[in-house]
């Protein structure tokens, strides 16, 4: 299972999913009705690191973190 | 004054650098706001601030850093950071380079606090490098 967590002012509970890819995450997001305002302008972490694509194979143990706009300061 | 500043300062006081420059951001008084409150997501905020640490060192600069979680109220500083470098430029342009680059990549959410509640200031936040992947 690869755990997904949503950061700051998304206020939604962690999901644990049997997903092998960002692409089979960012079609369960996509069909979440509370997740498709956020989508566009979040970022995505996979282990802590951010990444700039959806070409990532996830891993069973994997932690994938979604980061909205942030304001520092 | 933050008691950091001082703290930081009497840790090099010995190191031998011509210029501390600090940068002390602080909740203005504004839209009505009781205050501002922050989360942070700290094992992405350190990768990022070690990567900074690492560009200080290059330099012959170290570079400081605190920032507040939970509600700060009006006219308390929420954001510190400081160089400390041989020279004055390096650590005016450090300085600079370092609290914008904070500013659109730290993983830091803010919130106007009105009538006790938590109000997420989206219009003045950025997007992060990479966003929008999944849309």
């Amino acid at each position: 299972m690869v755990r997904v967590e949503f950061l700051g002012p998304i206020q939604k509970e962690p999901l644990e999913l049997d997903i092998k890819n960002l692409n089979e995450l960012a079609e369960v997001l996509k069909s979440d009705n509370e997740m498709q305002k956020w989508l566009e302008n979040s970022a995505v972490a996979v282990n802590d690191m951010l990444v700039s694509s959806r070409d990532i194979e996830l891993r069973e143990g994997d932690r994938v973190a979604i980061l909205p706009p942030v304001c520092g300061g | 004054m933050p008691s950091i500043l001082k703290e930081w300062y009497e840790q090099e006081a010995n190191s031998n650098y011509g210029a501390y420059i600090p940068f002390v951001g602080t909740v203005r008084d504004e839209d009505d706001i009781e205050g501002l409150s922050f989360d942070i997501y700290e094992p992405i905020l350190n990768s990022w601030f070690k990567a900074w640490q690492a560009r200080a060192k290059e330099k012959g600069a170290v570079i400081k850093m605190a920032h507040s979680k939970g509600d700060v109220m009006l006219h308390e500083s929420s954001y510190i950071a400081a160089v400390f470098s041989p020279k004055r430029r390096v650590a005016l342009e450090f300085i600079d380079e370092f609290v914008e680059d904070f500013k659109a990549s730290a993983p830091i959410w803010k919130y106007d606090l009105k009538n006790g509640k938590r109000v997420y200031a989206l219009d003045r936040s950025t997007a992060l490098e990479g966003s929008g992947i999944l849309k």
